[in-house]
C-alpha cells in the first residue's frame, strides 16, 4: 500500500479554525462572517475532494504534526474509511453553511447583525467542522481522541446558544453524559491499549492480536464501547434527545452528521483498526454488540413512536439509526462491513433533511410538535416533498438511498447466519414507516384546522427563505442519487472490506 | 563566578530581602522593584543552572570550601534543578502579578515588610531546594514556614489572623516532627549530608531509631504538604491570603515540601528499602493519597467560595503527586513529578485570575461570577484553560501527568487506581464546569449592569503567560519529560 506524505489533511482542518479567526476579527458584520463561512466550507470541500484520486488509488496520506509524547503523536492519515466520513461531513457542511445563515437571519432578526453571540456562533460551529474532520484524518487512537474531547467542548455553546435554563439544563446533561464517559471508559481503554501493546496506530489488521490476555481484551472492549457514548448505543444515549435544545442548524449537522457520526466512525475505527476482524471473530464479542445495538434499534424507535415533539422523534429516530452502523460493523462480515459504512453515509444525508426541514417548518409557522402540522404540506411542499424523501430513506423504500445500506446490512445478517438480526432490521423498517409515514400523512392528507375547529384553506405556498429550502432540496436530491449510483462510497466500503 | 551560582541563587535574594523594608521607607514602589529585580535574578540563575545540569550533570557546591560531609554542601541535579526552576519562574511571575493585586488588599504603609517577608518566603523555598544537607533543609523549611504564617495573616478579610494562626500551630507541630526526625537519624548516623545518609543508613533499617525517625518524616512532611487528613490547615490558609499570596504558595509552596519528602524518601532512605524491607510504606502512601484525590474533590464540589474552591482542588492535587511517588517505579514517579510542574502552572494560573476577578470586583462567592466571561475576557479564558487542564482534556499538562500516572498505576498492576485517576476528574469536572457555566453561559444578574472590565495588564500578562503554558507544555510535554526522565531515574538510582 502506498503511504503518500502530505500536508492536505492538516489544511483541510486548519481551513476552519482560519475563519474562526477572520469572523471573530472583525465582529457584527454579518455579510463577511457568512462569506467567510460559506468560502471556507466551498475550500474544505475542495480541499478533501482533491485527496480522493488518491484514495481510490489505494493509497494512504499521512502527515505527522508532532510528538507529544514519545509514542504520542499527533498523526494525520486518509485512508479510505476517513475519505467517507470527511466527504459526507464536508459536502453536508456546505449545505448547513447556507441553511445555517437563513435560519439564523430569520430566527433572530434584529439581534443577527448586532448581538456578538451570533460571532461566537459561527466561530464554535466552524471549531465543531474543524474537529470532525479532524476525527476522520486522525492517525492513531490518541489524535482521534484529542478531536472527541475537543468536539464535545466545543458543542457544548451552540447547545447551550439560548442561555435559558432549560438549555443550560440539557447542556450540562449533554456534556456530562459525553465527557463523563470519554473520561471514565474511554480514556482507560486507551490506557490499556497503549500498555498491553505500546502503540495507538490504527493497522487494517489490528494491533492488539497476541499482545494482551483475553480477559484484558474482553475489558477493554466494554470500556471502549461504553466510552464512545457519541454513537448513542442505549443505555448511553440521553444526551441525544437532550441537545435537541441547540438552534437547529446545530442539531441538524452536529447530532445528525458531525458529533453521532465521529461516534458511529471511532466505533468502525476501533474494531477494524485497533482490535482487527481477526481477532474479534475468533473471540466472539462481536455478536454481543450486534444484540446490544439490536436492542437499541428496537427500543429507540418504539421511544420515538411517543414523541410529538418533531425534533424529539428524530432524535430518537437517530439513537436506533446509528445503532445500524454500530450492527453492520460488529457483524464482520463482508457486507455488514459495507452495509454499516454507507449506512453511516446514507443517514446523515437523511437525516439532515429531516433536521433541515424541520428547522424550515419551525421557523416559517413556529410549528414544533407533529400534532400542528396538519395540512402543512400545502403550505410548504418543497419542504415537505424533501422531508418524505428522506423519510422513505430512514425506512429504507426505493428509490432512496436508505434501501441500498438496508440491503448490505440485511446481506450481513444473513452472512452471519443471524436470522434474529435480519428480524430486527425488517421490524426497525417497519417502526420507521410507523413513526415518519403518518407526519407526511398529516402534511398532505390532512386538512389544516383553526383553533376554533374551522378548517383553512391555504390558498398561498409559503416557504423557508431560499438558503433554507435550497439546502434541504440539494441533500434530498443526494438521497435520490445514492439509490440509483452509490458509485464512490460504495468503491470507498469495498476497498475498507478488501483491507479487512 | 558560575561556580558560585548555586549559593548565589540564596545569598542575593537574602541579601535583597532585608533591604526591601529599608528602601520601601524611601519610596513604597522600591520594595517591589528589589522583589522583582530578585526574583527575576534568580529565574536566570535557576535557568542557567538547569541548562548546566542537563548539559553536564549533576553540581555539587561546598559551602565556604569545606568538603562534604562536613560542609554544607549544595546539590544542583536533574531533580533539584527542575523544580528550583519551576520555582523561581512563578516566582518572578506573581511577583510581576503582585504589585496591583497586593496594592489594593494590603495597607500601604505595610507594604515594604510585605516584600521583605515575601522575599524571603521565597528565599526559604529555594534554600530548601538546592540543599543537600538535612539540617540546612529543616533550616530552610522553618523560613519558608514562618513567612508563609505572616503573608497569610496579612490577608484583608478579618479572618486572615485567625487563618494564619491556626496555619502556624498546624505547621509547627510538622515542622517539630521533621526536626525529631533529622535529631533521631543524626543519632543514628553522625551525619547530617543526605547524600552520606543514604551511603550509611542501609544496614540501619531494623534499627527502631531509625524507623522512627522515617515515621516522624512522614507525619512532618504529611502536614507541610497537606496530605489528607493532616490537611486542615490549608483551605483557610489559601482563602483568606492575599491574592498574590494564594497564587504563590498554592503553585510553590506545597510543591517544594513535597520535593523535601520526594529527597527524604529517596535520596536519604533510598527505594530498595520501601521494596524490600519497608513494603507496607509505599502500600500505605497509595492508600492515603488515592483518599485524597477523592476526598480533595469532593470537598472542593461543597464549596461557594472560589479560593476554598481551589484550595481543596489542591488536596486531590497533593494526593496525586505522593501517588505517582509512592508507585516508586519509574513512570509513577515521572508522573508525580511532571505534575509538580504541572500543579504548579495549573493552580497559579487559576489563582491568579481569581486575583484578577477580585481586584476589580471583590467577588468571592461562585454564584456571582454570573456574566463574568464577557466582562473580563482575558482573565477568565485563562481560568478557563487552566480548569480544562485540570480536568485532563488532552493537549493540556493535566492530561500528561495523567498519563503518565495511569502507565504508573499498571506497571504496578494496580489497575484499580486509574478508577480513582478518573473518577476525580470527573468530580473536577463538576466543580470547574459550575464556575465555567456562571462566567459564561448563565445570564448574568448581579454584576452585569455594573462596568467591569478586565484587569490591569501587568496582573493580566502574567496569568495569560502561566495558562498559556499549560497548553504548551501539554503539547509539546517532551520538553519537560525529558528532563522528569532523568530525574526518575536518578531517584532511583
Amino acid at each position: 500500500m502506498d503511504v503518500v506524505t502530505s500536508a492536505m489533511p492538516l489544511y483541510a482542518i486548519l481551513i476552519s479554525l482560519v475563519t474562526v479567526g477572520l469572523v471573530l476579527a472583525r465582529p457584527q458584520k454579518p455579510v463577511f462572517r457568512e462569506f467567510c463561512t460559506v468560502a471556507s466550507a466551498i475550500v474544505k470541500l475542495l480541499i478533501v475532494l482533491s485527496m480522493l484520486p488518491w484514495i481510490r488509488q489505494g493509497a494512504i496520506i499521512k502527515y505527522h504534526l508532532l510528538t507529544v509524547l514519545p509514542g504520542l503523536e499527533i498523526v494525520l492519515r486518509v485512508d479510505a474509511l476517513g475519505m467517507v466520513f470527511a466527504l459526507t461531513a464536508s459536502f453536508l457542511w456546505l449545505a448547513t453553511s447556507f441553511y445555517t445563515i437563513g435560519y439564523m437571519r430569520s430566527h433572530y432578526e434584529e439581534d443577527y447583525a448586532n448581538d456578538r453571540s451570533v460571532d461566537r456562533f459561527f466561530a464554535f460551529f466552524l471549531i465543531a467542522m474543524a474537529s470532525a474532520i479532524g476525527t476522520a484524518f486522525a492517525g492513531n487512537l490518541f489524535t482521534l481522541y484529542i478531536f472527541y474531547e475537543i468536539l464535545t467542548l466545543c458543542t457544548y455553546p451552540l447547545v447551550a446558544y439560548d442561555k435559558t435554563p432549560e438549555a443550560l439544563y440539557n447542556a450540562q446533561k449533554y456534556l456530562a453524559h459525553l465527557l463523563g464517559t470519554s473520561l471514565l471508559f474511554f480514556l482507560p481503554a486507551i490506557f490499556l491499549t497503549y500498555y498491553y501493546t505500546g502503540t495507538l496506530d490504527f493497522s487494517t489488521s489490528g494491533i492488539m492480536s497476541g499482545n494482551a490476555p483475553d480477559s484484558v481484551l474482553a475489558i477493554t472492549f466494554i470500556l471502549f464501547i461504553a466510552g464512545i457514548a457519541k454513537a448513542a448505543l442505549m443505555p448511553f444515549h440521553a444526551w441525544l434527545p437532550a441537545a435537541m435544545v441547540a438552534p437547529t442548524p446545530v442539531s441538524a449537522l452536529l447530532h445528525a452528521v458531525a458529533v453521532v457520526k465521529a461516534g458511529v466512525f471511532t466505533f468502525i475505527r476501533v474494531i477494524l483498526f485497533i482490535f482487527g476482524a481477526d481477532l474479534l471473530k475468533e473471540l466472539n464479542p462481536g455478536y454481543y454488540l450486534a444484540y446490544f445495538a439490536a436492542f437499541t434499534i428496537i427500543a429507540a424507535s418504539l421511544i420515538a413512536l411517543r414523541q410529538d415533539n418533531l425534533k424529539r422523534r428524530l432524535a430518537y429516530s437517530t439513537i436506533s439509526q446509528l445503532s445500524y452502523t454500530i450492527l453492520g460493523v460488529a457483524l464482520l462480515t463482508p457486507s455488514g462491513v459495507t452495509g454499516s459504512v454507507l449506512h453511516l453515509v446514507i443517514h446523515a444525508f437523511g437525516k439532515i433533511t429531516l433536521f433541515f426541514a424541520a428547522g424550515a417548518i419551525y421557523i416559517v409557522t413556529g410549528k414544533t410538535e407533529i400534532s400542528q402540522m396538519d395540512g402543512i404540506g400545502k403550505q410548504m411542499p418543497f419542504t415537505m416533498a424533501a422531508f418524505t424523501i428522506a423519510s422513505l430513506s430512514m425506512i429504507s423504500l426505493p428509490p432512496a438511498g436508505g434501501f441500498i445500506s438496508k440491503w448490505y446490512l440485511s446481506m450481513g445478517t444473513i452472512e452471519a447466519g443471524q436470522l434474529a438480526l435480519l428480524a430486527v432490521l425488517a421490524i426497525s423498517s417497519l417502526l420507521n414507516a410507523a413513526y415518519f409515514l403518518p407526519i407526511v400523512y398529516r402534511a398532505f392528507l390532512k386538512p389544516t384546522l383553526a383553533a376554533n375547529g374551522q378548517q383553512v384553506n391555504i390558498a398561498k405556498i409559503k416557504e423557508a427563505p431560499v438558503f433554507m429550502v435550497g439546502a434541504l432540496m440539494v441533500t434530498s436530491a443526494a438521497i435520490l442519487c445514492f439509490f440509483f449510483e452509490p458509485g464512490v462510497f460504495l468503491d470507498l466500503a469495498r476497498m475498507i472490506v478488501a483491507a479487512m | 563566578m558560575i561556580k558560585h551560582f548555586p549559593v548565589l541563587v540564596i545569598i542575593i535574594p537574602l541579601l535583597l530581602a532585608l533591604i526591601a523594608p529599608v528602601a520601601g521607607r524611601i519610596n513604597r514602589i522600591y520594595s517591589w522593584v528589589i522583589a522583582f529585580l530578585a526574583t527575576l535574578f534568580s529565574f536566570i540563575i535557576a535557568a542557567i543552572l538547569l541548562y548546566q545540569v542537563m548539559y553536564s550533570g549533576t553540581i555539587s557546591y561546598w559551602m565556604g570550601g569545606w568538603e562534604p560531609p562536613w560542609g554544607i554542601e549544595y546539590v544542583i541535579d536533574y531533580f533539584s534543578a527542575f523544580v528550583l526552576a519551576i520555582v523561581a519562574f512563578l516566582a518572578w511571575l506573581v511577583t510581576i502579578f503582585a504589585r496591583k493585586s497586593v496594592a489594593a488588599e494590603i495597607e500601604e504603609k505595610k507594604l515594604p515588610a510585605f516584600y521583605g517577608v515575601y522575599l524571603l518566603f521565597i528565599v526559604g523555598l529555594m534554600g530548601m531546594i538546592v540543599t543537600g544537607d538535612i539540617f540546612n533543609l529543616y533550616v530552610f523549611l522553618e523560613i519558608s514556614s514562618l513567612t508563609a504564617y505572616a503573608l497569610v495573616a496579612m490577608g484583608k478579610s478579618r479572618r486572615a489572623p485567625l487563618a494564619g494562626f491556626r496555619y502556624l500551630v498546624i505547621g509547627t507541630v510538622g515542622a517539630t516532627f521533621i526536626l525529631l526526625g533529622i535529631g533521631y537519624l543524626y543519632i543514628a548516623t553522625g551525619t547530617l549530608n543526605m547524600a552520606d545518609l543514604g551511603a550509611r543508613l542501609p544496614g540501619l533499617f531494623n534499627s527502631k531509631l531509625v524507623i522512627t525517625a522515617f515515621a516522624f518524616f512522614a507525619i512532618g512532611f504529611s502536614i507541610k504538604i497537606a496530605l489528607f487528613p493532616l490537611h486542615t490547615w490549608l483551605p483557610d490558609a489559601y482563602t483568606y491570603a492575599p491574592s498574590a499570596v494564594s497564587a504563590l504558595m498554592a503553585s510553590t509552596g506545597t510543591k517544594v515540601a513535597a520535593y523535601g519528602f520526594i529527597r527524604i524518601l529517596f535520596t536519604v532512605f533510598g527505594v530498595r528499602v520501601f521494596l524490600e524491607q519497608w513494603v507496607s510504606v509505599p502500600h500505605f502512601l497509595i492508600a492515603v493519597s488515592s483518599v485524597a484525590i477523592l476526598m480533595g474533590s469532593i470537598l472542593a464540589i461543597a464549596q461557594t467560595n472560589i479560593k476554598k474552591m481551589l484550595a481543596y482542588s489542591s488536596i486531590s492535587q497533593i494526593g496525586y503527586i505522593i501517588l505517582g511517588v509512592a508507585l516508586m517505579n519509574p513512570t509513577g514517579l515521572q508522573g508525580g513529578l511532571l505534575h509538580i510542574l504541572n500543579h504548579a502552572f495549573m493552580k497559579c494560573a487559576l489563582f491568579m485570575s481569581v486575583g484578577c476577578i477580585t481586584y476589580k470586583t471583590g467577588i468571592t462567592s461562585v454564584a456571582d461570577l454570573k456574566g463574568l466571561g464577557f466582562k473580563q475576557p482575558y482573565a477568565m479564558a485563562a481560568f478557563t484553560v487552566a480548569a480544562l487542564s485540570m480536568i485532563g482534556i488532552p493537549l493540556t499538562v493535566g492530561f500528561v501527568s495523567k498519563w503518565y500516572l495511569a502507565m504508573g498505576s499498571l506497571e504496578n498492576a494496580m489497575w484499580y487506581l486509574i478508577p480513582v485517576i478518573l473518577i476525580s476528574s470527573i468530580l473536577m469536572l463538576v466543580y470547574f464546569w459550575r464556575v465555567i457555566d456562571n462566567i459564561y453561559f448563565k445570564a448574568g444578574k448581579p454584576i452585569a449592569e455594573v462596568e467591569v472590565s478586565d484587569a490591569p495588564a501587568s496582573m493580566l500578562i502574567p496569568t495569560v503567560v502561566v495558562a498559556a503554558l499549560c497548553l504548551v507544555f501539554g503539547t509539546l510535554a517532551f520538553i519537560p519529560v525529558s528532563i522528569t526522565e532523568k530525574a526518575a531515574l536518578l531517584l532511583l538510582g
